[in-house]
């Protein structure tokens, strides 16, 4: 009786926290319906942010994989002194409020900022131009990807990449034709995770790039301006975002049961979350 | 042949360091306990181990050696390894692995190893043994100069075991490079390798014949690690549950273990009793000869009688007054002998 009593209560906290999770994303929904997210797109405001956003997101996450995989690679498979410090700098952004990186990238590429008077001298002005989003995007974004790679790579046997070695293959040989393919499943995961995060991110765009409509206004940030003005537009943006989300994350649990992905089961959530 | 040599090769590991000389001509076995610092042996020769000492050439190229601040990335040593786990690569199909190392089409190697048929799996779905071909067949379609196999039956199971231990004494007798192997299974050294170095905490304890080590241990641990006499012969007749077996220098004994064609039987040196009369209780096994060894160690001591090694107490040794040159029986029980390879004769 008592048992029954007991998992009867676990099953109605579940119920409920299962609920309140559910709910927001069924108000958004309920709100809106496919035929209305159609016309919205052609709201040039809806269709300016949706270009600007995947704009930069390709760039920042292709930035990403090219910087990210060798660097995780790097942190995963050698020992130096400093290692648990670049690792820690590599996670910061993760748990940086995005407003305080935001700040900090005003403060090391802004006009007056560490690099700003030698980036003059190049000609390039980062804050406020869309190239700024791509960047606040990759810092904020990259720990996921990167955090993903060095634990695939850390899984990866080491006598495999031993066995290339004594046949003959050096280390970038054995890197492209034993370690990527063993890592691609697990490395699809991470960039899934990191892609949704840059979709979501605001408080560092807006602190470093602003919100300039076809130049730097991305979804996230077009909804907050749109919020008091065209309700319909807030709720079509959000219901493609969530859409995408959703896509991403079927993406990387797809990613990660990969045959060759190392079965350490799904890598933390955290950071999904809005940027807000 | 080629040669392959150690010189005072040191690794410091956890709790020991390794530091051994070697000379590796023909097949050579290091056996010990796990832990003693034989798989990192293999490594270092590999070069995925930088030891910390020493010197290690193959041929009249020089591999490592600390004092010139010579060392060779292991692609660079032509050396063929074969992993305990085989590590082949699963996302590879056989052939893709065989050809890895890209220097010979597979088709020969498949051939070979009689994989051909396997040629399209991928290794996730292939036997213990089917494993182990494609390993070797991998590691030997690089041209090495010389061959390594890290514990190459410890990943079978006992009724697999017996069979490819077989075909290894096939492949390695048909080799023309010199192979080095590490086990922990004395019977396996000694049905593989022509010489065999017992090896503990890092140190090379004696290397001999197998017959050698089983006859003339140099201490206690190295009697009795190196477990069995190996006796070779051919299956002749079946008595009332039990096997007759035609040793290579005509003797028949009994086994109670079953086999086909050629067989390799282990008796155990403490299973065997020395007497200077020929015994007439229930052992059905006796081999009578003169005695050609004795090696006393502590209160034991090693007597051997042919192509067996006794062990029996000092005391009894001093009783039967048993000098070298004597005649004596050693006689052995059916129950006290086990097959450890057989093959079914051809035609």
């Amino acid at each position: 009786m008592r048992r029954a009593l007991g998992f009867g209560l676990f099953v109605a906290v579940a119920v409920v926290t299962l609920a309140f999770l559910a709910l927001p994303i069924v108000g958004i929904f309920a709100h809106t319906s496919p035929g209305k997210v159609l016309d919205q797109l052609s709201n040039p405001v809806v269709k300016d942010a949706f270009i600007v956003t995947l704009k930069t997101s390709v760039v920042a996450q292709t930035t990403i994989v090219l910087f990210g995989t060798p660097t995780a690679y790097l942190l995963a498979t050698r020992r130096f002194p400093g290692h648990s410090l670049a690792v820690t700098l590599v996670e910061l952004p993760l748990v940086l409020p995005p407003a305080v990186a935001g700040v900090g990238l005003l403060a090391a590429l802004g006009r007056f900022g560490l690099l700003g008077s030698t980036l003059r001298t190049f000609g390039i002005e980062l804050p406020f131009t869309q190239a700024a989003v791509t960047v606040a995007v990759a810092y904020v974004a990259s720990p996921l990807y990167i955090r993903q790679a060095i634990a695939v790579f850390e899984a990866t046997d080491p006598h495999l990449t031993a066995a290339s070695r004594t046949l003959g293959a050096g280390p970038v040989r054995t890197f492209f034709r034993v370690v990527l393919p063993l890592s691609r499943g697990g490395l699809i995961a991470g960039l899934a995770l990191s892609f949704a995060r840059g979709l979501g991110e605001f408080g560092a765009t807006i602190m470093f790039a602003g919100s300039l409509a076809k130049v730097t206004q991305t979804l996230p940030l077009a909804i907050y301006q749109e919020f008091d003005v065209n309700f319909n537009a807030t709720l079509a943006m959000s219901a493609v975002l969530v859409l995408i989300s959703a896509v991403l994350l079927l993406t990387l649990r797809i990613g990660l049961s990969w045959r060759s992905s190392p079965s350490t089961g799904s890598p933390s959530l955290l950071g999904l979350s809005s940027s807000r | 042949m080629a040669k392959l040599t150690l010189d005072r090769v040191t690794v410091p590991l956890r709790t020991f360091e390794l530091s051994l000389s070697l000379e590796v001509g023909s097949t050579v076995a290091l056996v010990g306990p796990s832990g003693a610092g034989k798989s990192t042996v293999l490594n270092a020769i590999a070069g995925l181990v930088k030891p910390a000492a020493g010197r290690i050439t193959c041929n009249d190229e020089t591999w490592f050696d600390a004092e010139r601040g010579v060392f060779e990335p292991p692609e660079r040593r032509r050396i063929g390894l074969v992993f305990q786990d085989y590590a082949l690569f699963p996302h590879l199909t056989v052939r893709k692995n065989i050809e890895y190392a890209k220097r010979n089409s597979a088709d020969e190697y498949l051939d070979r190893f009689r994989i051909g048929h396997l040629a399209d799996s991928v290794p996730g779905s292939l036997s213990g043994g089917e494993r182990q071909r494609v390993a070797l067949a991998r590691a030997l379609a690089r041209d090495p100069e010389i061959l390594l196999l890290d514990e190459p039956l410890a990943a079978l199971d006992a009724h697999t075991k017996i069979e490819v231990r077989l075909e290894l004494q096939q492949l390695l007798a048909s080799l023309e490079i010199p192979t080095l192997l590490v086990t922990h299974d004395f019977e396996d050294a000694a049905a593989l390798a022509d010489q065999v170095g017992v090896i503990v905490e890092g140190r090379l304890r004696q290397t001999g014949t197998p017959a050698d080590l089983v006859a003339r241990p140099a201490d206690p641990f190295v009697a009795s690690f190196t477990g069995a006499n190996l006796l070779h012969g051919e299956r002749r007749v079946t008595g009332l549950g039990t096997t007759g077996i035609r040793l290579d220098d005509g003797t028949v004994v009994s086994t109670a273990d079953d086999g086909e064609g050629a067989l390799v039987l282990a008796v155990y040196p403490w299973d065997v009793t020395i007497s200077t009369t020929r015994p007439g209780d229930s052992a059905m096994n006796v081999i009578a000869g003169s005695i050609t060894a004795i090696t006393e160690l502590g209160n034991r001591a090693r007597v051997t009688v042919g192509p067996l090694t006794a062990e029996i107490t000092v005391d009894s040794l001093r009783r039967l007054g048993l000098e070298p040159g004597q005649q004596a029986f050693a006689s052995f029980k059916a129950t006290g002998t086990r097959v450890v390879a057989s093959r079914p004769s051809e035609g």
